[in-house]
C-alpha cells in the first residue's frame, strides 16, 4: 500500500505528469507574456505541447565525429535530476515523504547537474559552435552559482535549519519574518535567471552569435527533452524561491494550499519573465565582473544581517 | 539618469493595450486605394499598339489579335512584378489596376490569365482557352 | 588557450539576414584574425540592365535591393536624365526627395531592430518594427507598394499626392518623431544597450578615411560627408538640414548618428510638403537616349550610392555599373573586428547595416599558379572565357534555341 502511494506520488502528483503538465503551461505562459509585453499576440496554449510533439517526430541526426552513447545519455541525466529535484520541495508544508535535514543543499546540487550535461553534450557534439557553448555555459556557471547558493542560504541561516520543510515552519511560526530576506530574494532572483540561461545571461546560448551553443547538433527527441529539462528547471528553480522567500498561506486545506503555492509559482516566473523582456544580453566578462562586484557582495550583505537578527530576535 | 529596464513602463503599458498584430486571414487589414494588385485588360479599348508588351520588364502580358481590330490579352500573373508600367503606358486606358493582392494557387495553370474579347471571331490564330 | 579555433560566420547564420561569408579565428573569446568573403548574392543585374530598354531598366534596378530601392532607381534615372539633358519638373523632384526621406525612416528604423535583435534585445526589435509599419502603410498609401516603391519614371514621377495625403503624412510624423524621442532616451540611458554598444567595433577618423568608409559608419568616426549637403541631388538644395556627425568611432557612435538622422528626416519632410510646387510631375521623353555617359551620387540610407550609365542612342543602356554603400563599408569590417570579442561580431557587421543583395558585382581576378601571376578581366575576356569553359565541356550555346 506505502509501495502504491509512493507510485502514485512519484508518477502522478507531485510527480512527472504534474509536472509535465505544469511546465508545459509554464512555457505557455511565459512566452504569452512576453509578447503581450512587446504588444504582440503569443502562441496559443497548446503551443508547447505541440512543439515537444513535433521535435519528437523528427529525425536525430548524430555528427558522426560525435560519441554517439554520451549524445543520448545528457538529455536523460538533465531531465532526471530536474525532476528529482522537484520531489524535494513540499508543494505544501505537511508532506513529509521525500524531505531530509540538508536537501536544500541537495536541492541546490541537482539543479547544478543540468548545466553540466549542457556542457557535456556540446563538448561531445564536436560542432564548433557547440564547443564555444559549452565553453560559455561552464564560465558562466563560475558566475551565477555562488550568489545563488549564498542567496537560498540567507533564510536558512535565520531559520537555523537545512531543510526546506524546517524553513517552512519555521517562517509558519513567525509570521512577518519572511520580507526581512528581501535583499537575497533579489539576489537569487537575478541569479536564477543566470542558471536558466535566459536573457540577459544566455550567452551560452546566443542565437545570433553560436547559432545554438551546445544544442546546435541536437534535433529530434533529444531536443525534445532538453527543452523539456529546461521548462522543467524553470518551474523547479522557482518552486524553490517560492518555498523559501515566500512562505505564507501554509495552513489551508491541502487543496487550497497546493493552488496558492502555483500562485506564487506563477508570480516568480512573471518576475523572470519581466526581466527577460526589459534588458539586452551582456558579455561574458561583463556578466562575471557584474555577478562578482554586485550580487555577492549583496549576499553577504543579507547574510550579515540574518545573523544579526537571529541573535537579536530569537534570544 | 542611467538605470537599467527603462524599457519596463513601456513595456508594462504594452500588455494592457491591444496587440498590434493584425490576425489575418481572420481580420483584414484595409486596402489602400493606389495598391498595385492584378492587372485587368478590357478588350473594348484596345487598339494593338502593343506598347505594354515593350515596355513590360518580366515579359508577362501578351497581345494576340483575335479578329479584325479586335484584341484579347494573356497575362502570366506567376511573372508578372505589378509594377503597372504597361497600365502608364497604354494610350487608350484599357489596361486598369485593381487592389487584388490575393492572388496565391497551387495549380501553376491557374496564374495564366486569359482575358477574352466578347467579339470574337473564331479565329484558328488565338489562344487555347484557359480558365482564369 | 592558445589553440586557435576559426568559426564561419556565414554564409548562412543567424546573424547575417543575407549571406556572407566571415571566418574567424578566435583564441578563446578574443578575435585574432578575420576575412570576409562576397558573392554569394551575385545576381548578374548590370549584364541584365544591358538587355532591357530603359523604362523596364527602372523596374530592373529598383530590385537590387529591397530596403535601399527607391534609392537606386532615383540614381539610375537621375544619371539617365543628366545624358539626355531632360528637364524635370520641380514638384517631380520634391515628390522624389519625399519618398527618399521616408525610405530613409523605415531603413533607420528596420536597422535599430536588427541591432536589438543581435544583441538579444528583442523588445527593441518588436517596437521599432512597429512604429515602422506606420512609414510603410505611408509609403502605401502614396506609392501603391510597400517595398520597391516604382514611383519612378524617365522625366518625373508616375503619381501624384494630394492635399490629404499630405495631412496624413504630416500626422504620422509627429507619432513618429515622438517614437523617436524615446528610442534616443532608451538608447543613451540603458545600461546594458551602453555596455553592449559603446567600445565596440572602433574604427578611427584616418581608418575610415583610407578605407573609404561612406555613409552613418563614417560619420560616426567625425567624417564630414554627405552627399545630400555636398552635391545636392533633387530638391535637397532648396531644404534646409544639418548633418550629424559624431566622435564616439564606434557602434554607439552609428547608432546616435541614425537616431540623429531620423530627427533630421522628420524636419526634411516637414520642409519638403511645406514648399511643395505645383505643377506637372513628369515630362514626355524619347525613348531613345543619346550618346553620353552620366556618373550620378545619391545618399542612400547606407551611405554613398554611385551609378554610371553608358548610352548609345539607342533604346537599352550600353553599360551600367552600380556600386553600393556596402561594398565600400566591408572593408572596414575586418579592421573593427580587431582585438574584439566574438561577441561583438554580430552587432559590428550589422552596425554598418549590411546590404549584401547590392553589394555582389564582380570583377574577376585570374590567378596563373603556374607562374604566379595574376591578371584582371574585361567584360569579352570574361564573356570569352565562360563560352571556352562550356565548349570544352560540350555545350555549345550557339546552338540552344532562344539564345542570341
Amino acid at each position: 500500500m506505502a509501495f502504491l502511494n509512493m507510485l502514485y506520488h512519484v508518477l502522478f502528483f507531485p510527480g512527472i505528469i504534474f509536472l509535465f503538465a505544469v511546465s508545459t503551461f509554464a512555457e505557455y505562459y511565459d512566452r504569452k507574456l512576453y509578447a503581450r509585453l512587446q504588444n504582440r499576440v503569443g502562441p496559443p496554449w497548446f503551443q508547447p505541447l505541440a512543439d515537444f510533439i513535433k521535435l519528437l517526430g523528427k529525425e536525430e541526426i548524430i555528427p558522426s565525429k560525435a560519441d554517439a552513447a554520451m549524445f543520448k545519455l545528457m538529455p536523460i541525466i538533465a531531465l532526471t535530476s530536474v525532476i528529482t529535484a522537484f520531489f524535494l520541495i513540499p508543494p505544501w508544508s505537511r508532506f513529509t515523504h521525500f524531505s531530509f535535514e540538508g536537501d536544500l543543499i541537495a536541492i541546490v546540487y541537482l539543479l547544478t547537474i543540468p548545466t553540466f550535461t549542457y556542457f557535456l553534450a556540446g563538448w561531445y557534439s564536436t560542432s564548433l559552435y557547440a564547443m564555444i557553448g559549452s565553453a560559455r555555459s561552464l564560465f558562466q556557471l563560475f558566475a551565477y552559482e555562488i550568489p545563488l547558493f549564498l542567496g537560498v542560504l540567507a533564510p536558512a541561516v535565520l531559520a537555523n535549519t537545512w531543510s526546506i520543510n524546517g524553513i517552512m515552519r519555521f517562517y509558519n511560526h513567525h509570521p512577518g519574518y519572511w520580507p526581512l530576506n528581501i535583499i537575497a530574494f533579489v539576489v537569487t532572483l537575478i541569479a536564477l535567471q543566470g542558471k536558466l540561461e535566459r536573457v540577459p545571461f544566455d550567452i551560452a546560448e546566443a542565437e545570433t552569435e553560436i547559432v545554438a551553443g551546445p544544442f546546435t547538433e541536437y534535433s529530434g527527441k533529444l531536443l525534445a527533452f532538453f527543452r523539456l529539462a529546461i521548462d522543467i528547471e524553470m518551474v523547479v528553480g522557482s518552486a524553490l524561491l517560492s518555498a523559501v522567500f515566500l512562505p505564507f498561506w501554509l495552513n489551508l486545506s491541502p487543496l487550497l494550499t497546493v493552488i496558492a503555492s502555483l500562485i506564487k509559482i506563477f508570480f516568480i516566473i512573471t518576475l523572470l519573465c519581466v526581466l527577460r523582456t526589459i534588458v539586452a544580453r551582456i558579455k561574458i566578462n561583463q556578466m562575471i565582473s557584474f555577478c562578482w562586484n554586485y550580487l555577492v557582495p549583496a549576499a553577504f550583505l543579507q547574510i550579515l544581517i540574518n545573523l544579526v537578527l537571529k541573535e537579536a530576535l530569537l534570544k | 539618469m542611467r538605470f537599467s529596464g527603462r524599457v519596463i513602463f513601456e513595456a508594462l503599458g504594452s500588455l494592457f493595450k491591444k496587440p498590434n498584430t493584425v490576425l489575418y486571414p481572420a481580420q483584414k487589414v484595409p486596402k489602400a486605394p493606389r495598391l498595385r494588385g492584378r492587372i485587368v485588360f478590357d478588350a473594348s479599348k484596345c487598339i494593338g499598339c502593343m506598347m505594354c508588351v515593350k515596355d513590360c520588364p518580366a515579359r508577362a502580358i501578351a497581345i494576340n489579335k483575335v479578329g479584325d481590330k479586335q484584341f484579347d490579352c494573356v497575362m502570366h500573373l506567376e511573372r508578372c512584378v505589378y509594377c503597372g508600367q504597361c497600365a502608364d503606358s497604354c494610350m487608350k486606358k484599357a489596361l486598369e489596376v485593381t487592389p487584388e493582392f490575393e492572388l496565391a494557387q497551387l495549380d501553376k495553370s491557374k496564374l495564366t490569365v486569359h482575358y477574352k474579347n466578347p467579339n470574337e471571331q473564331n479565329n484558328p490564330q488565338s489562344e487555347p482557352e484557359i480558365k482564369a | 588557450m592558445t589553440n586557435k579555433v576559426t568559426i564561419p560566420i556565414g554564409p548562412q547564420h543567424p546573424a547575417l539576414k543575407e549571406p556572407e561569408s566571415f571566418s574567424i579565428t578566435l583564441e578563446g573569446e578574443n578575435i585574432v584574425h578575420s576575412s570576409v568573403r562576397l558573392g554569394y548574392n551575385h545576381r548578374g543585374i548590370e549584364k541584365a540592365a544591358e538587355q532591357r530598354t530603359y523604362i523596364q531598366d527602372i523596374y530592373l534596378i529598383e530590385r537590387v535591393c529591397g530596403i535601399c530601392s527607391h534609392s537606386h532607381s532615383t540614381c539610375f534615372i537621375q544619371a539617365v536624365e543628366e545624358i539626355g539633358k531632360f528637364e524635370v519638373p520641380k514638384r517631380a523632384l520634391y515628390i522624389r526627395t519625399l519618398i527618399g526621406e521616408l525610405e530613409r525612416l523605415h531603413s533607420h528604423l528596420l536597422w535599430l531592430g536588427v541591432a536589438g535583435h543581435e544583441i538579444g534585445f528583442d523588445t527593441l526589435l518588436m517596437y521599432t518594427w512597429r512604429d515602422r509599419e506606420i512609414v510603410m502603410d505611408l509609403l502605401q498609401m502614396l506609392t501603391g507598394n510597400r517595398v520597391n516603391y516604382g514611383i519612378n519614371t524617365i522625366g518625373g514621377v508616375r503619381r501624384d499626392i494630394t492635399a490629404e495625403h499630405v495631412k496624413q503624412i504630416l500626422k504620422d510624423v509627429d507619432t513618429l518623431e515622438e517614437r523617436t524621442k524615446y528610442y534616443i532616451k532608451l538608447g543613451t540611458q540603458e545600461v546594458t544597450l551602453a555596455q553592449r554598444l559603446s567600445g565596440v567595433g572602433t574604427l578611427s577618423h584616418d581608418d575610415a578615411v583610407k578605407l573609404g568608409a561612406v555613409g552613418p559608419t563614417a560619420r560616426a568616426s567625425s567624417v564630414d560627408r554627405d552627399i545630400r549637403r555636398d552635391d545636392p541631388y533633387a530638391s535637397y538644395a532648396d531644404v534646409k538640414f544639418n548633418v550629424v556627425t559624431d566622435n564616439h568611432n564606434d557602434v554607439y557612435g552609428r547608432t546616435l548618428v541614425r537616431l540623429g538622422e531620423l530627427m533630421v528626416s522628420y524636419s526634411i519632410i516637414r520642409q519638403i510638403l511645406d514648399k511643395l510646387p505645383e505643377g506637372p510631375v513628369s515630362v514626355r521623353v524619347p525613348r531613345k537616349i543619346p550618346v553620353g555617359e552620366a556618373l550620378s551620387r545619391y545618399e542612400a540610407p547606407r551611405g554613398e550610392d554611385v551609378h554610371y550609365v553608358k548610352a548609345n542612342g539607342t533604346d537599352k543602356p550600353e553599360r551600367v555599373k552600380l556600386r553600393a554603400p556596402t561594398l565600400a563599408n566591408v572593408q572596414a569590417v575586418s579592421k573593427m573586428l580587431e582585438d574584439g570579442h566574438l561577441a561583438d561580431v554580430p552587432i559590428v557587421i550589422a552596425a554598418i547595416d549590411p546590404c549584401f543583395s547590392c553589394t555582389d558585382r564582380i570583377t574577376v581576378t585570374v590567378n596563373n599558379r603556374a607562374s604566379g601571376s595574376s591578371q584582371v578581366m574585361d567584360w569579352e575576356g570574361l564573356r570569352r572565357m565562360g563560352i571556352e569553359h562550356y565548349r570544352k565541356r560540350g555545350i555549345d550555346f550557339r546552338n540552344i534555341k532562344g539564345i542570341k
